[in-house]
């Protein structure tokens, strides 16, 4: 870990956080999901509460970008149960489905601005396609949010006139313009120097003071997990680690956990059959080919 | 690395997993007309209606833009129909009679198959490479969670104005191709542009228009089904895009050349 608990925890202090609703906007339990015969996700239970920052940590592979999916009704489960915003997703009608949808935003990783439309035009896309209000009512919306993440002035600029913090920026104003209850973001910080990227964070905290959602991040970035979470989950091969508070994850004895967060990479015990049959391309029952 | 043999069994694998993967396309394209034509009849029930700019801006695209490239190769395809066919007839010694051929080359064959092979080269790579990039851009999973259908925001607007736009290029390159063809033969026979018009007109029936205008519309749906179909299966980044692109513009192409033949067939005989 490149800093210590205590300093951490000082850090965080200094900044005064609301307290979490008691009410779960997603509740998930026994998540299982596969890709093909590979099994992803395997009996993963969590929820995210009312205005509480909750990050997804793990590993590469570890399938905090699939739950994320799974978080934003984007992929078919195998099995398990799971309610956003109250809605069973399995018992949803389309039009209570439509709804739910309204109320979620997404910020991604690249920002998936559309490339064809302006910044503000994106940024207007949502209100453009689900309400009724007037052009000029959209355009002053799509300013103030621009606004709130800091980019006033670059609605007319096409998405490729943006640097990388920019577009993630713009990114965020798109997905709060419905003032959504559940904000997701997919490595916010990826591909950011550390400043953009610390900007970031706090940009991702003083949306949520001023406007009262829950977000759910997924990242693989310590310091900025450590910075904005309420409580993070970790994930390891499919299957929650532990589910906790920054300082509930720091003080964890698990060793999977403290090789997370000192960046220990796990030993690779390798069957050695195993190992000469990948070596001369052989195959047999139960090996997948390569 | 040497490639490892594949064994018989391996090799039946192979056959029957691209012939999942194909069933699987025409399934997909089928799931995509129906849903397109979902949205496009209960859109407005839905309150996610089709928007009428989204279409204007496709046809704008797809057809307007088209017309230069269409007037030039249907006007070359013309004027070459009329120097083979002045060259084939007059062994029997009846170039006169060239305005017969010319006629219905061009009205239920030619027009409708370079419109539809330029616009499938032309818009439905783009078509294909835009709902790829989109996909591998993460853009698709953000109208979905922004709760706007992607079917009907990209591939309806796209799928209709392909549905106008191919029928009145096709028109549009039956008009030039006759013309240029006139051109010619007046120039080579004599034959007065309205003797030439006389004649045509005078030939041709409502049924042949409609065949080739008939056929311009299979074509129109071929190319956006395919065009979306192949973008929303890239996988792996821009070389992804790329296959994906090539692999729209000759299933489309083959598939207009097979359909063309098939429509001939059955109408013809």
């Amino acid at each position: 870990m490149s800093r210590n608990p205590a300093t951490i925890l000082e850090e965080r202090n200094k900044r005064q956080r609301p307290q979490s609703g008691p009410d779960a906007v997603i509740e998930v339990e026994d998540l299982v999901t596969h890709y093909g015969d590979r099994m992803i996700l395997q009996g993963v239970s969590m929820e995210v509460r009312e205005k509480e920052i909750m990050v997804i940590m793990g590993g590469s592979g570890s399938g905090k970008s699939t739950l994320l999916r799974h978080l934003m009704a984007l992929e078919n489960k195998t099995s398990g149960t799971m309610r956003i915003l109250g809605y069973d997703i399995d018992k949803i009608s389309r039009k209570e489905f439509l709804e739910v949808r309204k109320k979620l935003g997404v910020a991604s990783q690249s920002g998936a601005l559309f490339s064809s439309m302006t910044v503000g035009d994106n940024i207007m896309l949502p209100l453009y396609e689900h309400t009724d209000l007037d052009p000029l009512t959209m355009e002053i919306m799509a300013r103030m949010k621009l606004e709130v993440v800091e980019l006033s002035g670059f609605e007319d600029l096409m998405p490729s006139e943006l640097s990388g913090g920019m577009i993630k920026r713009a990114a965020f104003a798109r997905a709060i313009v419905m003032d959504p209850r559940v904000l997701f973001c997919d490595e916010p910080s990826a591909g950011l120097d550390p400043v953009v990227a610390s900007a970031l964070d706090d940009l991702i905290l003083d949306m949520r003071d001023a406007m009262g959602m829950s977000i759910v991040v997924v990242t693989h970035e310590l310091d900025s997990a450590f910075k904005i979470a309420d409580r993070i989950t970790i994930l390891d091969r499919g299957k929650i680690l532990m589910i906790g508070t920054v300082e509930e994850v720091l003080k964890s004895k698990s060793d999977r956990v403290q090789a997370l967060l000192n960046r220990t990479p796990e030993e690779d015990v390798m069957d050695p059959d195993e190992y000469l049959d990948r070596l001369v391309g052989e195959s047999n029952p139960g090996t997948a080919h390569l | 690395m040497a490639e490892r043999k594949l064994s018989k069994m391996e090799r039946v694998e192979d056959v029957g997993r691209t012939t999942v993967a194909f069933v699987e396309s025409v399934g997909n394209g089928g799931i995509l007309v129906a849903e397109s034509i979902y949205w496009l009849l209960f859109g407005v029930r839905e309150r996610q209606p089709v928007r009428l700019s989204a279409v204007i801006h496709q046809m704008m695209e797809i057809g307007v833009r088209a017309i230069p490239i269409i007037f030039m190769l249907t006007g070359t395809i013309g004027v070459m129909l009329a120097i083979q066919g002045i060259h084939t007839l007059r062994i029997f010694g009846a170039e006169s009679r060239v305005t017969i051929g010319i006629a219905f080359s061009v009205v239920r064959e030619f027009a409708p198959l370079i419109t539809g092979i330029l616009v499938a080269g032309r818009s439905g790579s783009a078509l294909a490479a835009r709902i790829g990039t989109m996909k591998i851009n993460q853009e698709i999973d953000a109208l979905k969670v922004m709760g706007i259908n992607p079917t009907r925001f990209l591939v309806v607007p796209a799928l209709l104005a392909m549905l106008v736009m191919v029928p009145a290029l096709t028109l549009f390159g039956i008009f030039t191709g006759l013309f240029a063809a006139g051109l010619y033969v007046n120039a080579d026979l004599g034959i007065s542009l309205a003797a030439y018009a006389h004649d045509t007109i005078d030939i041709l029936s409502l049924d042949d228009l409609g065949h080739g205008l008939g056929k311009s519309v299979i074509f129109a749906i071929l190319i956006a089904v395919i065009g979306v179909v192949n973008g929303a299966g890239v996988q792996g980044g821009a070389e992804g895009v790329g296959k994906a692109t090539t692999r729209a513009v000759v299933q489309s192409i083959s598939a207009i050349i097979v359909t063309d033949m098939l429509f001939a067939f059955v109408a013809t005989r």
